[in-house]
């Protein structure tokens, strides 16, 4: 509870943090292997973070696998590619993981077809300029594949008074049953390597950190053995603790930096890139391909062929469920990992770019988190010793309990809070906290965007 | 096989969690009490058993009676009531009558915690508002001590301790002249110490075997079964860690200005509540502060009230008023040390 010893310790770790059980057994030492096409992709268009994509195909048409289908609306977007050689069904309001009900292309794989995919042009990066690099990041439709689903080009254009001398990649892959990125890094190393140089020349970095956790040595060996000789690019394990994939962590622990309250990592210097994506933009970028399918790590003790599996975006999760086998009977899926992910309101949900894991738990696991029944707060302190941001949550709970929002946010930060988790894994109360804080958070955006347009 | 059908059951991440409960901690603070009540017991007999019998049986009718009444589901499984029961026992003298424990029993709960809204609401430890509330109540029967291993203490309750309701307990001076005819008198070793400047041996201190309340005598035991809760981290060592330092070192500096009249710092440390006050009493989660800055103030603030009490104060021990001072400091001082948060900005410009 109380780290007394912390001063003890090796620095290259972030203080607080919480030590869950890793549970990547069932699917670290699985090679990826490729699933099978499913007869529908759901493609919502809006599957990153900023504006919608625009459809570019019209029900009926027939589209190439790779070829574009919904074009990137102003720079805080992306283009979207066809996952499969078929033909567009409909373009309707289809259920997402987040809840609402979006526009959605369906796109009917032609069974028979060979599923070729359509190459563009074949571009070489250290002859091209910047801004030329940052066109063509878009272009790939590429988006923070460990789960923000970021568009990766606005990452590459910092604002101007920021200089960039350190491109940070985040392998660290804190939450518990995944292994997407560990297998990426284990079997891409090439690709995260290449993808990295493309990174540093578009920022104009001159060096590049590749961050993992101890528990991934294998994938450090692996990407040793590629590492350019010039000495620009290194990897580094830093210890195994959650969340150390969270990028405030990440720039602490391997460069002793905090990023400031409220900014980029630019403002200190940093770019900070999910190992998939870049891997992903390493093999995607010589060819001018686009985003089309990704690795998806299918594990937890409700699937009986737990694995880490190349899905084309947009494969419904009930397809994945059947090709996969359940275990049990009703399960609770869960769409990423079990600190952050989102649990799934519908079994046509679609997997999309920022989705890394599909976790099914089981009904007993889920009565034992139920024992825990909720106590009011004891001011045990657990949760201050656990917050990575070094925040009070249970401070921020009282008040949230109270809908004293606006306290939260102007004495307490809350806005700082990035819902990690900590907090109500730790709790011995069973307070809610991070939920309390979602509440508390979206209801003050609200709150703040009805006041913006009173004004205007 | 086909997934139509399937319940699909929604639930909000964290997902997962791996954390002893409110319940198990509880349970665990009563099992490490344990111990420093079969200790007394067997010191003092069954009359301690009898006190310990009513002091938690009285806080858990409290407890239930008061939440059935104002409709809310019982509250006593969560165990909180249960120390409290505990440690008010362990606070008060070995043949304390049993009707003004059950008073102050009333008082420590219904007062200290239910008034406030229950557990985690309370400003200060229940237990030592009951001990409070007895002291100013009940004065005599308070500072009235009697010798260990007695005898027949396991056959003959102390006259005192079966007083009836609303009496007045008999003098017990008849009982303490057949139980110890070389003369016993009557004194903890702390207002030995402060009224005739009498010092007593730091190894009986350590051990226990002095007069006091219940379960304040021996010292060495209280650390173990507090090392026991630090060991399954279920109770803030700082806490203890801070208030004994802060004891020991402002005690250093009387006793190195008049060795005479001041006691030394093992002394202190040893003798009365100081030990079960450091370790069970101020480190009471909900009273305390949560900021990491806050309970080393915290803790500090007990240590030095205390001695400054005990040296100067018209009683011989402080500990208690000491800690329900700090306990109502501690929202304050939590307060004022908010943690500094990941990124913040900072005036040298470090960020």
């Amino acid at each position: 509870m109380f780290d007394l010893l912390s001063f003890l310790r090796p620095s290259g770790t972030f203080s607080h943090g919480i030590h869950p059980a890793e549970n990547k057994h069932y699917t670290a030492h699985m090679p990826i292997r490729r699933l099978p096409f499913a007869p529908e992709l759901v493609l919502p268009l809006s599957q990153h973070f900023g504006a919608p994509s625009e459809a570019i195909v019209h029900p009926g048409q027939e589209v190439v696998r790779g070829e574009p289908i919904a074009k990137a609306n102003g720079f805080m977007s992306v283009p979207l590619h066809a996952p499969a050689t078929g033909r567009i069904k409909r373009i309707e309001l289809m259920p997402t993981a987040k809840g609402p009900r979006t526009p959605s292309i369906i796109l009917e794989v032609y069974p028979g077809d060979s599923q070729e995919v359509r190459y563009d042009f074949p571009r070489d990066y250290t002859t091209m300029e910047p801004a030329d690099i940052v066109k063509a990041v878009q272009d790939t439709g590429l988006v923070g594949l460990g789960g923000a689903a970021f568009p990766t080009h606005v990452k590459l254009s910092p604002p101007k008074e920021h200089k960039v001398h350190t491109v940070l990649l985040n392998g660290c892959e804190c939450e518990p049953f995944l292994t997407t990125d560990h297998r990426v890094m284990l079997e891409y190393p090439e690709d995260l390597i290449r993808g990295t140089k493309i990174l540093m020349k578009a920022l104009g970095a001159e060096r590049a950190i590749i961050g993992t956790e101890e528990n991934k040595m294998d994938a450090v060996a692996a990407i040793q053995a590629v590492l350019p000789a010039d000495g620009s690019i290194e990897v580094r394990a830093v210890p195994t603790k959650y969340p150390q994939g969270a990028e405030k962590m990440l720039a602490k622990a391997l460069m002793g930096v905090e990023i400031p309250s409220g900014s980029f990592p630019s403002s200190v210097g940093l770019g900070v890139f999910n190992v998939a994506s870049t891997a992903e933009l390493g093999a995607l970028f010589p060819h001018s391909q686009g985003v089309i399918e990704r690795v998806v790590t299918v594990t937890g003790p409700g699937i009986e062929k737990p694995g880490n599996y190349l899905v084309p975006i947009g494969t419904p999760i009930g397809f994945i469920l059947d090709q996969l086998g359940f275990a049990g009977s009703a399960n609770t899926l869960i769409m990423g990992g079990p600190m952050m992910g989102g649990s799934v309101s519908s079994l046509e949900v679609p997997m999309t770019k920022g989705s890394g894991g599909l976790l099914v738990l089981t009904e007993q696991i889920l009565e034992q988190q139920h024992e825990l029944s909720t106590h009011p707060c004891i001011s045990c302190a657990q949760c201050l010793d656990a917050c990575p941001m070094h925040l009070n949550p249970s401070q921020l709970g009282k008040l949230a309990y109270k809908h004293r929002y606006e306290d939260m946010q102007s004495d307490f930060h809350l806005m700082d809070c990035f819902e990690c988790g900590c907090c109500s894994y730790v709790c011995p109360s069973g307070i809610p906290l991070v939920q309390y804080f979602r509440i508390a958070k979206s209801s003050l955006r609200e709150q703040a965007a009805r006041e913006r347009a009173a004004a205007s | 096989m086909s997934t139509a059908g399937h319940k699909v059951v929604l639930h909000t991440s964290p997902h997962l969690r791996e954390t002893p409960s409110v319940k198990v901690i509880m349970r665990n603070v009563v099992w490490a009490l344990l111990p420093i009540v079969a200790f007394s017991v067997y010191q003092f007999g069954i009359s301690v058993l009898a006190l310990t019998f009513v002091c938690v049986g009285t806080c858990i009718g409290v407890e239930h009676v008061a939440c059935r009444l104002s409709g809310k589901q019982s509250t006593v499984n969560d165990w909180s009531v249960t120390i409290t029961g505990l440690l008010l026992a362990l606070t008060l003298p070995p043949g304390f009558p049993l009707w003004m424990a059950a008073v102050a029993a009333i008082a420590g709960v219904g007062i200290g915690k239910l008034f406030f809204g229950g557990l985690g609401y309370n400003i200060m430890n229940p237990a030592l508002i009951g001990r409070a509330f007895a002291q100013a109540a009940f004065t005599a029967p308070m500072t009235t001590w009697v010798p260990i291993m007695a005898e027949d203490r396991f056959t003959q309750f102390i006259p005192s301790t079966l007083t009836l309701p609303f009496l007045r307990p008999e003098s017990i001076q008849p009982w303490l002249a057949s139980v110890a005819p070389d003369g016993f008198s009557g004194a903890t070793p702390l207002a030995l110490m402060k009224f005739e400047q009498v010092p007593t041996e730091s190894l009986s201190l350590l051990l226990g075997s002095t007069a006091g309340s219940a379960g304040e005598t021996s010292a060495l035991l209280i650390m173990l079964c507090g090392a026991y809760l630090v060991y399954r981290r279920m109770m803030d060592v700082r806490i203890t860690i801070s208030i004994l330092v802060v004891a020991a070192l402002t005690t250093t500096v009387f006793y190195l200005i008049n060795p005479d009249t001041y006691p030394g710092p093992l002394f202190m440390l040893c003798s009365g509540g100081m030990m079960l006050g450091a370790v069970f009493m101020a480190t009471d989660m909900v009273a305390s502060p949560v900021t990491p800055l806050g309970v080393w103030i915290y803790g500090g603030l007990i240590g030095f009230i205390t001695i400054i009490i005990r040296l100067f104060g018209g009683l011989s021990e402080g500990i208690m008023y000491a800690i329900l001072l700090a306990n109502a400091c501690s929202p304050l001082i939590s307060s004022v040390t908010q943690p500094r948060r990941y990124g913040a900005p900072s005036k040298k410009g470090t960020g």
